[in-house]
């Protein structure tokens, strides 16, 4: 009989069994992998064209050297970041695996921390080659940017993971009726976090709202460090401070969701 | 040590609702350890709720559920690598060909000599020449033999199984209801085992649960229900509990 393992304890081993899991899938269908390069390519050369047109034109944006391309990479480490958890977790849904996963000792805490490794390695097989796209295009190395990019990167991705572990909760609750969730609500975040202008462009009272947002500090100080050639350390670290806050807002949401999907009957039928 | 220690599982006035409507009705029964037990009812019976709850993937509206001692959904974690279940309401991920599938499960389940466990199982369920195919291109009797597969992969004390038998064509059905009882002897391990076969129940079960509408209707052996309903088979009692003719025929008598 069984007995080797308390269950209890947080394991490494069923979080590594969780990531071979996804692993498995992401090299079985190429067109999965196509996907995850296929439109940050596109957005990227789109912007960097649009770019390349306008600073020919305008003098600020001659000296705002690769302001959009900027953006737009990092708006899709935090799209693709919170987009990498989310799929990860509805291709259980879409699996009808949810119950054996439930059912098996993983804790939600290994299952989130299985999300959120396979987060990464999607983003990295997604944006590694489009950075280097970005340089052989328009010459913009995103990879120059040092340690400020470290710093971008931990804020950007800490806030998409905030967002997937909350949408994983709806989906548990609510089914696959909630899926639209997963691929539209970081679009919310697009007009609020500024991600192609300064927050001093929207109204006075929307400014409020910007600035609790943590992606928003990450893009002022993008443009800091591009346009003015400062790092804003501080930025970085009230990004810091709002993105704890939000994730543990998003955790013991997740928790009580779980703990309502228990409730409501929801874990092993989770169709729409 | 009392009944409900020395029970696997232990069920006591289980009440479900899912917004008002009843779908467990203070329910209550204990399965000794070592036994196996068949869980009978049409459609919307209650069976699948009443064994949601005891995985610990249902919260009880009220009562308790004891699984090998821990108080089920609350203490789950305690005891959920010593149970595992087959069910037709979840799939193994189709892409993964069978032993990916059933590596990834038996890592979670923290089994040793995963390699080792998998080709025992392969051979005792027939799926050796399935095992590097992917679980999509399997027949639903393959399909339910990899799910039996996972099943069995932690050796589980306590085996939760709905419909196990589903999709197998008379011959492989029978040849695994064959392999479940030599599993339940052979480690001692607690089984309850939801079904519509009446043929399977009285093969495989030393006791039958009857549901109808959340409420237990009838709680006895093969033998002594069909002795009691004065009938041949087991689907002849299922019938007369289902269509009300069950205490029609105790009053007559």
């Amino acid at each position: 009989m069984s007995g080797r393992d308390t269950g209890v304890e947080f394991s490494v081993n069923r979080v590594a069994a969780m990531v071979r899991r996804y692993w498995y899938l992401l090299r079985s269908s190429w067109p999965r992998i196509l996907d995850l390069i296929y439109w940050p390519a596109v957005q990227m050369l789109m912007w960097g064209f649009l770019q390349l047109y306008v600073s020919q034109n305008a003098g600020f944006f001659a000296r705002a050297g690769g302001v959009f391309i900027g953006s737009v990479l990092l708006w899709d480490i935090l799209f693709r970041g919170q987009l990498g958890f989310s799929i990860s977790f509805l291709e259980e849904m879409y699996a009808r695996n949810l119950g054996n996963i439930m059912m098996s000792p993983l804790r939600p805490v290994e299952f989130i921390a299985a999300l959120m490794i396979m987060s990464i390695v999607r983003l990295s097989i997604g944006m590694i080659p489009v950075t280097f796209l970005a340089i052989a295009f328009f010459g913009f190395n995103l990879w120059s940017l040092g340690f400020a990019l470290a710093a971008f990167f931990v804020n950007l991705i800490l806030t998409s993971w905030s967002i997937g572990i909350f949408v994983a909760g709806v989906l548990l609750r609510n089914g696959l009726g909630a899926e639209s969730l997963a691929w539209t609500i970081m679009f919310l975040f697009l007009p609020l976090t500024c991600v192609y202008y300064p927050v001093a462009v929207l109204p006075h009272w929307l400014q409020y709202v910007a600035w609790a947002l943590p992606p928003t500090y990450v893009f002022e100080g993008m443009r800091s460090l591009l346009i003015d050639h400062v790092f804003r350390a501080d930025l970085m670290l009230e990004a810091l401070a709002f993105n704890v806050v939000l994730f543990a807002v998003a955790a013991f949401a997740f928790l009580k969701l779980l703990q309502s999907a228990r409730v409501q009957g929801s874990l092993l039928q989770t169709g729409e | 040590m009392d009944a409900q220690n020395s029970s696997a599982i232990a069920v006591d006035t289980l009440v479900k609702l899912y917004k008002g409507a009843t779908a467990v009705d203070g329910i209550s029964f204990r399965l000794p350890t070592g036994s196996i037990t068949g869980l009978l009812g049409g459609n919307g019976a209650g069976k699948t709720t009443t064994i949601a709850m005891i995985m610990g993937l249902v919260t009880p509206t009220s009562g308790t559920v004891t699984v090998l001692g821990a108080q089920m959904p609350k203490d789950r974690y305690r005891v959920l690598h010593r149970m595992n279940f087959e069910s037709p309401y979840v799939d193994m991920p189709m892409r993964l060909t069978v032993r990916q599938n059933l590596s990834v499960f038996a890592q979670l389940y923290a089994v040793p000599d995963i390699d080792e466990r998998i080709g025992t199982l392969a051979v005792e369920l027939d799926l050796t020449e399935f095992l590097d195919r992917p679980t999509g291109k399997l027949s639903s009797g393959q399909k339910t033999r990899v799910s039996l597969a996972k099943a069995l992969l932690n050796r589980p004390e306590v085996l939760l199984l709905d419909e196990p038998t589903a999709s197998l064509d008379p011959d492989t059905a029978d040849w695994v209801r064959g392999r479940l009882d030599r599993y339940r002897i052979e480690c001692g391990a607690t089984v309850l085992l939801a079904s519509h076969n009446m043929t399977e129940v009285e093969r495989l079960c030393e006791r039958v649960i009857i549901m109808k509408k959340g409420r237990i209707e009838d709680d006895d052996t093969p033998e002594r229900l069909l002795a009691r309903y004065g009938r041949e088979t087991l689907e002849d009692v299922f019938l007369d509990v289902a269509r009300g003719r069950g205490q029609h025929r105790e009053a007559a008598q």
